[in-house]
């Protein structure tokens, strides 16, 4: 029989259980109950007062904390994982794919002799479990199994719903863990301002930027100060979350005119980011293959391009505007603004 | 004060993006169609640590920069003859499969033992290089397992930005969520460092830094083990492409403001 174990951490704030946590306690939960397994949940963090918020779960509830954990670091994030698996004895590992786990992840289930597969979109099997994934960025899918175990299973976020159960006193118990030594301390966040912010996972909708936006308008001049006050005006509108074409942000090392608010960060794309968001609207790039991997988890999407013969005529898009996305994203910010 | 360091990159070679792929079974399990004739390049985010490696070994004068790669023999050849212009390094070639669907931990075993039989090397002074993840595989777990079989526990992934500081401790710039950075500084190598974009263009290609790199590179070619990976329990139900080829409605005889209306309404649609 599988024995089920999902890693969980704090948050940044160090109260509560992370976003992609809480989903991987969901998947865990309907894993077990397909499974007829039993369920651990482990707490990594500071604090474990954040278990309060599993008090529901009718998992075991287990923990590794204190200080050295309210930083996130390889050394000290993979002792307390390797103890938390240990302890519990886990067949099957849980892992939400945040950047903390998913830093640790590999190194743990190899400490433990163990085998691991990331950005695991679903689970199924029928008395076993078979899990989906992408290969070659998102552009061929596979159904994979593992006999090896422990096997830990790095679920991609956004795959399931967030667990919301009542909070509680949660019995929970302690696992001691000796931290190894490290030589890495966390001095900081480095972030754009809040008005900067341009990159928001949880938006419903991504605006994606292509290179048009900085190439010659038809008055044979670039414009790149105004379709940067067009893009940020449609995202303080929306609140979208900004992407771009890799051709766009690498114009900045080619010595280029650049939109200055974009960095690789922005990058969808082979090279770049697989976003979710429920909308996506594509301006000012051809989508091209390379490029439109990135668009795989986006929902409904529309493109305005110059180019009627372009990719996202193929089947990519479900609405291809031929039309100069200048005029009609000032438009669409004027009435978005009028809209209130 | 500048520090010698030993940088070694791991980088695979990956089908070029714009190829069309096609999965067939083999009798060694999934595979590309026409795999060993698809047009193909060093993996992109390996390529950004490559960079990332060779200017770092520039602004430390004594320091040494190897690329262990894992691939058919032939093919690495193909790739190595335009990486190798861009710029100096010592290849450290391994023949074996190519591809995203091998088995990740028998690729880190291979990888590790090559490093550790690199000559020479003083793992004190090492950075371990790589992608964060592939274009092929796309997991993301090679490099942590080959720093672990190494002995190395001060690892960082999505990394963007590496300054070494005069007392050789460094400070690491990692991706977090939310289009944030997480900032560390530890206090000396070696270290494992996964890749993200960095902030260097590609490097002009520079023939005279390709000679120089093909007198080595031609006889370690000729050398490379020829190796075959286990699938460590790995086993393929169904690989395929995605089906779904969206019905696309092209609007080309539509006003800039009749399709500004159209959006709003899209937009605030639930």
């Amino acid at each position: 029989m599988e024995n089920i174990l999902v890693l969980t951490h704090v948050d940044e704030i160090g109260s509560a259980l992370s976003r992609a946590s809480l989903e991987a306690v969901t998947a865990g939960l309907e894993l077990a109950a397909r499974l007829g397994a039993p369920l651990a949940i482990g707490v990594i963090g500071s604090d474990a007062a954040a278990a309060n918020a599993l008090v529901n779960t009718g998992a075991k509830l287990l923990a590794v904390s204190g200080e050295a954990l309210a930083q996130p670091r390889y050394a000290t994030d993979a002792a307390a994982c390797e103890a938390l698996c240990r302890a519990a004895g886990a067949s099957i590992v849980l892992v939400p794919a945040g950047a903390r786990l998913s830093r640790v992840a590999a190194g743990v289930a190899y400490r433990l002799g163990g085998v691991v597969d990331t950005h695991i979109t679903a689970l199924g099997g029928a008395d076993t479990v078979e899990a989906t994934r992408w290969f070659y960025r998102q552009r061929v899918e596979a159904v994979i199994s593992r006999s090896t175990r422990p096997w830990f299973v790095v679920l991609d976020a956004g795959t399931h719903t967030v667990y919301a159960g009542d909070t509680g006193v949660a019995n929970v118990e302690q696992v001691a863990v000796e931290l190894p030594a490290t030589r890495t301390s966390v001095s900081g966040i480095r972030a754009p301002k809040q008005d900067e912010q341009t990159i928001r996972p949880d938006a419903r909708m991504l605006f994606v930027a292509g290179a048009g936006w900085t190439k010659k308008q038809p008055d044979g001049q670039v414009h790149t100060p105004e379709a940067a006050e067009r893009i940020l005006g449609f995202l303080r509108a929306t609140g979208a979350s900004l992407g771009s074409s890799k051709s766009l942000v690498d114009q900045g090392g080619e010595g280029q005119s650049v939109l200055p608010f974009l960095t690789h960060m922005n990058q969808i794309g082979q090279t770049g980011a697989t976003p979710r968001h429920a909308k996506g609207l594509s301006t000012c790039c051809h989508g091209e293959e390379p490029h439109v991997v990135g668009w795989r988890f986006i929902g409904e999407r529309r493109a305005i391009s110059l180019d009627p013969n372009c990719g996202w005529t193929r089947g990519k898009a479900d609405v291809v505007y031929v039309a100069d996305a200048f005029p009609v994203i000032a438009k669409l910010n004027e009435l978005l603004g009028a809209k209130g | 004060m500048p520090h010698s360091l030993h940088i070694i990159v791991c980088a695979g070679i990956v089908p070029d993006p714009l190829q069309t792929l096609e999965p067939v079974i083999t009798p060694n399990g999934p595979g590309l169609k026409n795999e060993m004739v698809l047009p193909a390049v060093l993996d992109p985010w390996a390529a950004c640590a490559l960079y990332e490696a060779a200017n770092l070994a520039a602004k430390n004068p004594g320091s040494k920069l190897w690329l262990v790669s894992l691939g058919p023999k032939a093919k690495l050849q193909q790739v190595m003859m335009t990486v190798a212009q861009k710029v100096a390094f010592e290849l450290v070639p391994i023949d074996g499969p190519i591809g995203g669907f091998p088995d990740a931990h028998a690729t880190a075993a291979m990888l590790a033992d090559a490093i550790a039989g690199v000559p020479g090397l003083d793992r004190s002074k090492l950075f371990l290089f790589g992608g964060w993840e592939s274009a092929t595989r796309g997991a993301g777990v090679t490099l942590q397992m080959v720093g672990e079989r190494l002995g190395i526990t001060e690892q960082f992934q999505g990394v963007d930005q590496i300054e070494v500081r005069d007392d050789g401790s460094f400070e690491v710039l990692e991706r977090i969520e939310g289009g944030r950075h997480q900032v560390s500084v530890c206090s000396s190598a070696p270290a494992v460092l996964g890749w993200a974009t960095g902030n260097l263009p590609e490097p002009r290609n520079n023939p005279q830094v390709g000679m120089a790199n093909m007198r080595t590179m031609m006889p370690a070619l000729q050398k490379a083990k020829s190796s075959t990976l286990d699938a460590n329990g790995l086993s393929y139900v169904s690989v395929s492409l995605p089906k779904q080829q969206r019905t696309t409605r092209v609007v080309k005889d539509m006003t800039p403001d009749q399709i500004a209306a159209e959006l709003v309404e899209w937009i605030g649609a639930e």
